[in-house]
């Protein structure tokens, strides 16, 4: 559904570079895209119009029309001004990295998280928690005030349990602005460092829980509110954000669910209407799956460019050199063998399995969609390099040897079936064909079609 | 005033029993009912308020051009609805009133029947086939949407229509999922069979299909952990629970239930396309419609995938639950006064 909207920009500006000129209407028209784009990944409408009114400005202005590939040239504004909308550079902490999470306040620092029901607030406590404890040794205290939702303070009790961060004794019937209190009075009696405050999950629009958000923060002053919001909301997202801003003063935002597929323009939204900081990003349901905010990574996704720089980033850091040396050098031959193939599967192995990997990748979610619907996990590779390895030096260099009998003594040899020997033959098969392809294409083709060139089938990126 | 999520009884599902009891004393009951009344009335209103003003700021007395076109295209956009029938529903609004002067509750009443032009046939009552004992329900979707909440609310609303309800609390990854389960089926009256945390989720629910049949249970809600439809692990343990549960009755699961939070944008769609390939989702629960989310994209997904919309989730209560009626949806959704 969603292309990716450097190939759409690139069908604008294949037209109009067809007709030789370029109007004023050709920018209006690229603008549309943007906006549809940025609406398609839930930027919030008030958000979308500054946003192209402010590109509009800068793109005009520069030698967008006069570039070589304008779509390119238009992708990369659009893209810089995400990344500055989205904090930029000036977020960043003392060591140049993300700044994170500022405690610097005389102990015990109440940390307040607020947000709508089921937002991720309570698993967020415990990630913050344990992020703390174990990586700038801090002593923390945890309470839940959550006294709405069945069972949500005995969520945090199991949470504190796992991560061995403490919380406050639970005590039946106690008021939220009570548990509160009596938390901060323990921190200090204890000498706790940080005190983390999990809260209801509350509708802006609820008079009542609102007003006692406003109490909770009357009474412990935090140092840090955090609005804890899902990745996945929609349009709603200013309005929750502006209330909760006004309502509770925040001073940062969490994006949860960031290991889901939506493109996440929440984050824009939430950041343009509060001007606060996107603090941390969760990217799953275990307790230590909390990272950094990276403007860049957001905006790449938000466009539907996937990440390209954090691809290449992790794949240096994972790839094993020598590896990757060999395989370019037998692609330049266009060739491209079983052991290639191992190498491959190893490789991907080592980066955390394809399909977070694919993630990254410029507008390909529905590849990464079909190949985890196909199971693509880390113990199919496991078993693929089995049957790879339980063939003889000859076979790997020349599949065509693997008659059916080959093809059972491998079966046996590797613990594995027919079958499956089969299945890895086909998609051997098909990855030699797309090396071809690629190399037909060469490096400018693989950077304007992204992978789904090589695809079979071209993935989902025609109309 | 009616509103709009209030049942009527045509809308509700199958049969419920026959009314043994007499009927409860009026004036507490309305005293109650304008509790959550005004309560969701005031949410609702905030949130259709924004979309009211909107409107009549561009319609009053006022030519309906390009420019109004577009307005109102935005209008339907903040509500979630997508960009593609944001721009069929006000196409279909170009072609015929196009150049005309327009008031803004007509414009309203023209937009609401393009709504429910595109809701009306997904509008559809969760219907208990009392042959199958029990009618085995299950309720999935991502994390944190409100399908433990949703179990409870449904558990409660069985056992007040008499019949006898298990629940099986399917999370056990979730910190405490448990134990939310079980303080609904103690709110509700109803056994929840449990496993601890860890366990295997399929060999939970075999076990409580097995024990929900030897006691003659009428319906068995299933709960299974949140879990992102991108996961590949984590669908293919939602097939493993529909597989073993076919193994004791193949018709099972009887119903499967999308649920959706009501602030989720475009990420809807992918989450009903995979959720359907994987398991076959025979209705959508739309929940937290009591915030100012206005829930559009069950709009756009009507149109895509046709899934009927149930019910939908006005509250943390157990009595915050309402079927989906199209028309008030949609008179709500445009500003209008169901
Ligand atoms: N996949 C994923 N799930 C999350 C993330 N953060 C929270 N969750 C899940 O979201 C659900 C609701 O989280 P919870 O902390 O109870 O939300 P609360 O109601 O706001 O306290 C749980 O199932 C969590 O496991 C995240 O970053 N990724
Ligand atoms: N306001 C409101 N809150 C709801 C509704 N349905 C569920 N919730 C809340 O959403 C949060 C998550 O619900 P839960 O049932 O635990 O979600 P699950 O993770 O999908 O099982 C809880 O705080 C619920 O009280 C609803 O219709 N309206
Ligand atoms: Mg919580
Ligand atoms: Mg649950």
């Amino acid at each position: 559904m969603f292309e990716s909207l450097s190939n759409r920009l690139n069908e604008v500006f294949d037209r109009l570079r067809r007709r030789g000129t370029l109007s004023e209407d050709d920018v209006g028209a690229a603008l549309r895209e943007i906006r549809i784009a940025l609406l398609e990944a839930d930027v919030a409408l008030p958000v979308v119009r500054d946003f192209v009114a402010a590109v509009r400005a800068e793109a005009v202005g520069q030698a967008v029309l006069r570039s070589v590939t304008p779509g390119q040239m238009v992708v990369k504004i659009v893209h810089d001004h995400l990344v500055k909308v989205l904090g930029g550079e000036e977020e960043r902490g003392p060591s140049g990295g993300p700044a994170g999470l500022d405690l610097n306040a005389p102990a015990p620092v109440a940390v307040m998280l607020v947000g709508l029901q089921g937002s991720g607030k309570t698993t967020t406590a415990a990630k913050i928690g344990l992020r703390l404890k174990t990586r700038e040794r801090k002593k923390v205290l945890m309470a839940s005030l959550d006294v709405q939702r069945p069972a949500a303070q005995e969520q945090l009790a199991q949470l504190g349990r796992q991560t061995g961060v403490a919380t406050l004794p639970i005590v039946a019937g106690e008021r939220p602005v009570a548990i509160a209190r009596r938390a901060l009075q323990v921190a200090r009696g204890e000498g706790y460092d940080v005190v983390l405050l999990d809260t209801a999950g509350r509708l802006h629009v609820n008079e009542e829980l609102m007003l006692e958000v406003a109490a909770v923060r009357e009474a412990t002053t935090p140092h840090q509110t955090l609005l804890v919001a899902d990745a996945m909301t929609g349009q709603d997202a200013v309005n929750v954000a502006k209330a909760f801003a006004e309502r509770t003063g925040l001073t940062g935002i969490v994006l949860t669910r960031v290991d889901g597929d939506a493109r996440g323009g929440a984050a824009l939204s939430m950041r343009a209407v509060t001007g606060k900081p996107i603090v941390f990003i969760g990217t799953g349901e275990k307790i230590d799956a909390l990272e950094p905010f990276h403007p860049a990574r957001i905006a790449g996704r938000i466009l539907g460019m996937g990440d390209v720089v954090s691809l290449v980033e992790r794949a240096a850091e994972t790839a094993d050199k020598d590896d990757a040396d060999r395989l370019a050098a037998r692609l330049e031959q266009g060739r491209f063998d079983l052991d290639d193939l191992a190498s491959q599967l190893r490789q991907l192995r080592r980066m955390g399995g394809m399909s977070s990997m694919l993630g990254m990748l410029p507008g390909i979610g529905k590849i990464k969609r079909q190949i985890d619907a196909a199971n693509l996990d880390e113990k199919l590779l496991a078993r693929q390099e089995a049957i790879i390895s339980s063939m003889t030096k000859s076979e790997r260099k020349n599949p065509k040897l693997l008659n059916a009998s080959r093809r059972i003594r491998i079966a046996q040899g590797s613990g594995t079936s027919v079958p499956e020997i089969n299945r890895l033959l086909k998609q051997y098969q098909d990855m030699a064909g797309m090396m071809k392809k690629m190399k037909k294409l060469g490096q400018r083709g693989l950077m304007r079609h992204g992978l789904s060139a090589l695809m079979p089938g071209g993935g989902g990126f025609h109309r | 005033m009616r509103s709009w999520w209030r049942s009527t009884p045509a809308a509700e599902d199958a049969a419920p029993p026959e009314p043994t009891a007499p009927p409860p004393p009026a004036e507490p009951a309305e005293d109650e009912r304008r509790g959550w009344f005004s309560r969701l009335r005031a949410g609702l209103a905030k949130s259709s308020a924004r979309l009211t003003d909107g409107i009549n700021a561009i319609f009053t007395r006022r030519r309906l051009d390009d420019v109004a076109l577009g307005e109102l295209e935005d209008l339907l956009i903040a509500s979630d609805m997508g960009v593609g029938v944001a721009e069929e529903v006000v196409d279909a609004l170009r072609k015929t009133r196009f150049g005309q002067e327009v008031s803004p509750e007509e414009v309203r009443g023209a937009l609401a029947t393009e709504v429910v032009r595109l809701v009306q046939p997904v509008q559809k009552p969760l219907a208990l086939d009392v042959a199958k004992k029990p009618f085995v329900i299950l309720v999935i979707g991502v994390n944190g949407s409100g399908k433990t909440t949703t179990i409870g609310k449904l558990a409660r609303r069985y056992q007040d229509e008499g019949r006898r309800v298990v629940l099986a609390a399917g999370d056990t990854f979730r910190a405490a999922a448990v134990e939310q389960l079980q303080i609904w089926g103690e709110r509700a009256g109803c056994p929840v069979i449990t496993r601890p945390q860890g366990a295997d989720a399929a060999g939970l629910a075999y076990d409580a299909l097995e024990m929900a049949r030897r006691d003659g249970a009428d319906v068995l809600l299933i709960d299974t952990a949140g879990r992102l439809h991108n996961k590949a692990d984590l669908m293919a343990e939602l097939q493993k629970i529909v597989r073993v549960l076919k193994k004791l009755d193949p018709g099972a699961p009887h119903a499967v239930l999308l649920v959706l939070d009501a602030t989720v944008g475009q990420n809807a769609h992918a989450q009903a396309e995979i959720f359907r390939q994987m398991v076959g989702v025979t209705g959508i629960v739309m929940t937290k419609l009591d915030g100012t989310a206005k829930g559009g994209v069950l709009v756009s997904l009507a149109e895509k995938y046709g899934i009927p919309i149930h019910l939908i989730g006005v509250g943390e209560s157990a009595e915050d639950l309402r079927p989906f009626e199209a028309e008030p949806y949609a008179r709500s959704l445009v500003g209008l006064e169901a």
